[in-house]
């Protein structure tokens, strides 16, 4: 299958020569890119764990010891380097973040593509359950449902439980944008002509409906990451993130809790909160470009080629 | 030679539902039917070429996708090489997939028609994975080979890997033309395959077809709306008007000798690219009436030019004029 | 042909289009032909032969990229191509108007027909409301369209109802040279005899010079007085429907006669021609129809022919014909 492979590569140095000329993609493409570069190398970009606490030269815990007595941001109210908090906290982020949003790309396509492509009660009963949930404010749900769920004192890990409940409440825009997608492409002529050679329904998704959507679900895949960031972010500064392992969210909380704010440490709350923004504006920014850019329709030229076609055809025959 | 016609379609009917508004379903309202094929029956012989001519709307593309089972028929039977194509049936019958291994169609938009991420190989190929045959890789590159040789785009190589988009209009409608070729079927279904085409490439398309069929014996439906490639290409043509044949007979013979005022009307308006000849031609005011409500008796009297009273009363059932050739009209009668 | 001044004469022009990778791609080159008061010109050729841009470079409607690098363009004795934009914007719809390809987009679907013609009135400031409104039903009516239907949607009309509407907003403001770009090209063809005939009519009542832009033959055929064939951004052969018709001479007209389906003769062979048409970021250096000539010599594919009148009013672009070079 080397022939596959070579137009593999070849589309990927296409698609890498269009991007580069995104400045906007570029950047958001940057901004992820130096997240996960963190949270991989962690260990090597600090001396501390998280959970040392710092001691002065009487060995007393340094608290509130702002950058310039200690390290790249100071410390926290305990004398923990907050620089290693935050370096170590981009894996907590990133992780719950990542694997929720995949959660959320994997359930919302599945079923958008069901209910987009089967149509009739299968769809009417996915669009009902994307339509409760909808409505349902998504904050105050996920909320009562990490909180009942870490009551019933299941062996679950707390970060287990905010990726599964952030992904499967959080596919159904997804869900929504694929469904009409989806049946959008049913309706073209070369799925008519996939059923009139024969090919089931497996066949049809697999090979004619799936690729048509790949672009959408990758850029959408991108955006949701972003929305998951944010969604964990605000459970864990609302407490619900796993004190053990403090993500981004956690440090907010934490600095919250203990009076960062009035003491005027903002080494300790500004940080948490700049990375937010950062990887989020990353995905967002990539995202988007993404989209755009994967659509092959709008990248050839009028006059390259064929020039368009001549008859308009009768569109409206029914026959 | 097999004597079993290779199609026979005996009382086609394809009503589609037409949306009611609420305020008409909760006052229980008869539902409305879009009445797109109205009791339809022909055969087609092996290697015959049938054209069913007709405006849009006429019922000629249902008809299509309705042979090959993209559409449900709502009452009629269809007979493929002797066998009722329903599973379920008592009698001697085939299956859709079955049906749609030996039968295939070709759409009318070849920009449409390709899943523009599928290569051109997986695209001809697709038939064969389907149904599950000509597994050996290397025997299967030789049939996806010899399809797209056979559908004129050579060296056939060049193009295993191209996507559709880097194709002319004209290409394009050869790579469906080789992938519906390459499961070898005896039938084929071609729902207007040239008309999105430019006229130098719409001949080129219709000298393959037509060498597909002298070569293989294949036999053809061709749906057009263009009286003037008919002319070229059919061995009977059908002409249909709103949901109905209205006359069916030899090529030559409907072309010279139509019966059907409508038919005439046809002909008359097909341009004949010299301006010497610029004929008499009969334009039928008005639009085809919609197939919701039809007219009652002849549905083409409103716009007949030689209806008279009894048109609006009797609806005409076709008639055998001379061999072969029949239409329905309550004026004609037999020579 | 008539021998009065012509309404409209294009003289060599040349339109280039910048593709977004830079490339230069020459979609006219040295077009020229005449437009006669009264008369019915069409403009054939294939997808990209040039004959939609020509319209749009004469209306000087020209998409981004696109520039006219050569050539006039004299309207009775104006040359349009010298105008300022704000000049040239006073001579479209009022003395030139077009009907263009594909009446179902055209149209804009929220609006009531009636409402579209009589902003197409009112924005050139001919006429007070009232006489305004009078005119919109009177253009209908002769379109052929019940005056009750002013105040339809365009989802109201059926497909030839709407090009009939496109028309009639393309009389609103009386112009002298109407262009027309493919105006049948998605109708049913008893639609599209309508449509001609009705062209026919207004052209016959209006006194109208009329510039069809078509692929199809058997239309210009049916209309036309004087026909240009375009091949490849340049005209091919140029004369009376006569000429062209019955005394072909270039082989890329001579082969698309043939290639075209005659209801008349069934059961003939049709000629295809090989290949496809020049992409016009790559022409070949001679002849553009050189790569798919079955009459090519070698000389050909070197020299780009020149326009010659190989009789009267009758001008082929081919070395293999004979004839003075085109005083056009």
């Amino acid at each position: 299958m080397s022939e596959n492979g070579n137009l593999f590569l070849r589309n990927l140095a296409g698609f890498w020569k269009t991007f580069r000329q995104n400045k906007l993609g570029l950047a958001g493409g940057f901004l992820v890119l130096v997240a996960v570069l963190v949270a991989v190398f962690a260990p090597a970009l600090t001396d501390y764990d998280p959970s040392d606490i710092i001691r002065d030269a009487n060995n007393r815990a340094l608290t509130f010891a702002p950058p310039e007595v200690h390290g790249i941001l100071g410390t926290d109210d305990a004398g923990h380097d907050v620089w290693s908090q935050l370096v170590f906290g981009s894996r907590i982020s990133l992780v719950v973040g990542f694997m929720a949003g995949f959660i959320a790309m994997f359930v919302g396509s599945a079923l958008g593509i069901a209910a987009g492509y089967f149509g009739g009660a299968i769809d009417s009963l996915i669009m009902r359950i994307t339509d409760v949930l909808l409505v349902i404010p998504d904050l105050p749900l996920m909320l009562v449902l990490v909180a009942t769920i870490r009551q019933m004192e299941l062996k679950i890990s707390p970060l287990a439980v905010l990726i599964v409940v952030i992904g499967l409440l959080y596919w159904t825009s997804t869900a929504r944008l694929i469904r009409s997608q989806t049946l959008t492409i049913k309706e073209r002529q070369f799925v008519a002509r996939a059923r009139a050679i024969g090919a089931g329904h497996w066949h049809i998704i697999r090979k004619h409906i799936l690729p048509q959507l790949m672009p959408l679900i990758v850029a959408n895949t991108v955006l949701i990451l972003s929305t998951a960031i944010l969604i964990e972010s605000g459970l864990a500064f609302l407490g619900l993130g796993d004190p053990t392992k403090p993500s981004w969210g956690t440090m907010l909380n934490f600095a919250f809790d203990r009076s960062a704010i009035s003491n005027g440490a903002w080494w300790f709350y500004l940080p948490p909160g700049i990375a937010i923004l950062w990887v989020s504006l990353g995905c967002i920014l990539l995202g988007n470009v993404l989209e755009e850019m994967l659509n092959p329709r709008l990248a050839a030229h009028h006059l390259e080629g064929e020039a368009g076609m001549i008859a308009i055809a009768d569109v409206e025959s029914k026959g | 030679m097999n004597q079993t016609p290779m199609l026979e379609v005996r009382g086609l009917y394809k009503y589609f539902p037409v949306h009611q508004a609420l305020a008409d379903s909760l006052m229980r309202r008869p539902h409305s039917n879009v009445k797109a094929v109205d009791d339809v029956s022909f055969s087609l012989a092996r290697g015959e070429v049938l054209a069913v001519v007709g405006e849009s709307g006429c019922g000629k593309t249902t008809i299509a996708r309705t042979l090959i089972g993209l559409e449900a028929l709502t009452k009629g039977e269809i007979v493929f090489d002797g066998k009722l194509v329903n599973a379920h049936s008592q009698q001697p019958h085939i299956g859709l997939k079955q049906l749609r291994k030996r039968a295939q169609m070709i759409f009318q938009d070849p920009y449409e028609s390709l899943n523009p991420r599928a290569t051109i190989f997986e695209i001809v190929a697709e038939p064969l994975v389907v149904h599950g045959m000509i597994k050996d890789r290397k025997e299967r590159v030789a049939a996806v080979k010899s399809a797209l040789d056979d559908a004129g785009l050579r060296p056939a190589e060049d193009y295993f890997m191209r996507y559709p988009h880097e194709l002319s209009g004209g290409q394009r409608q050869r790579v469906v033309i080789a992938s519906a070729m390459v499961l070898q079927p005896e039938l084929l279904i071609a729902d207007e395959p040239v008309s999105m085409l430019d006229v130098s490439i719409r001949a080129e398309i219709l000298n393959l077809l037509r060498d597909l069929r002298q070569k293989r014996g294949i036999s053809i439906v061709f749906i057009t709306h263009d009286l003037s490639t008919v002319a070229y290409f059919a061995d009977r043509i059908a002409v249909m008007y709103l949901g109905r044949m209205v006359e069916i007979g030899p090529a030559r013979e409907v072309l010279q000798n139509p019966q059907h005022p409508y038919t005439k009307a046809l002909i008359s308006v097909a341009p004949v690219p010299n301006p010497r000849l610029r004929r008499e031609r009969v334009i039928l005011q008005g639009e085809t009436p919609n197939p919701i409500n039809l007219p009652s008796g002849c549905r083409f009297h409103p716009r007949c030019p030689v209806a008279v009273d009894m048109c609006k009363e009797n609806d005409p059932q076709l008639i055998e004029l001379k061999q072969g050739h029949q239409a329905a009209c309550l004026l004609v009668t037999k020579s | 042909m008539n021998n009065g001044k012509p309404l409209l004469s294009v003289r060599g022009l040349t339109t280039e289009f910048t593709t977004p990778e830079g490339k230069i791609a020459r979609a006219l080159e040295d077009v020229s032909f005449d437009v006669m008061p009264g008369q019915t010109i069409g403009l054939v050729g294939e997808s990209g032969s040039g004959k939609t841009t020509t319209l749009m470079s004469l209306m000087r409607l020209l998409p981004a990229g696109g520039r006219i690098t050569a050539g006039k363009v004299m309207f009775n004795d104006t040359n349009l191509l010298a105008l300022s934009e704000r000049e040239m914007r006073d001579y479209r719809w009022k003395s030139m108007a077009i009907v263009f390809q594909g009446a179902m987009n055209a149209l804009n679907p929220v609006m009531k027909v009636g409402d579209q013609i009589h902003e197409a009135i009112m924005l050139h400031n001919l006429m007070d409301e009232d006489a305004a409104e009078k005119r919109v039903k009177d253009l209908l009516e002769m379109v052929g369209i019940a005056r009750t239907r002013r105040d339809q949607y365009p989802h109201q009309y059926s497909g030839g109802m709407r090009q009939r509407a496109m028309i009639a907003m393309a009389l609103a403001c009386a112009p002298d040279l109407l262009f027309a770009d493919e105006p049948t090209t998605a109708l049913d063809v008893m639609i599209q005899a309508q449509v001609l005939q009705l062209l026919r009519e207004i052209q016959k009542s209006l006194g109208l010079a009329i510039v069809l832009v078509t692929h199809d033959l058997g239309v210009v055929a049916e209309v036309c007085d004087s026909v240009v064939v375009m091949y490849g951004g340049k005209v091919a052969e140029y004369g009376t429907a006569d000429h062209i018709y019955n005394e072909a001479q270039h082989p890329y007209t001579q082969k698309l006669l043939e290639a075209f389906p005659d209801v008349s003769k069934p059961g003939d062979t049709l000629a295809s021609i090989p290949g496809t048409p020049p992409r016009l970021t790559n022409l070949p250096p001679g002849c553009r129809f050189e790569p798919r000539c079955h009459l090519k010599i070698e000389k050909c594919s070197q020299v780009n022919p020149p326009l010659l009148e190989v009789s009267p009013k009758h001008y082929v672009s081919c070395i293999l014909r004979e004839g003075a070079e085109a005083d056009l």
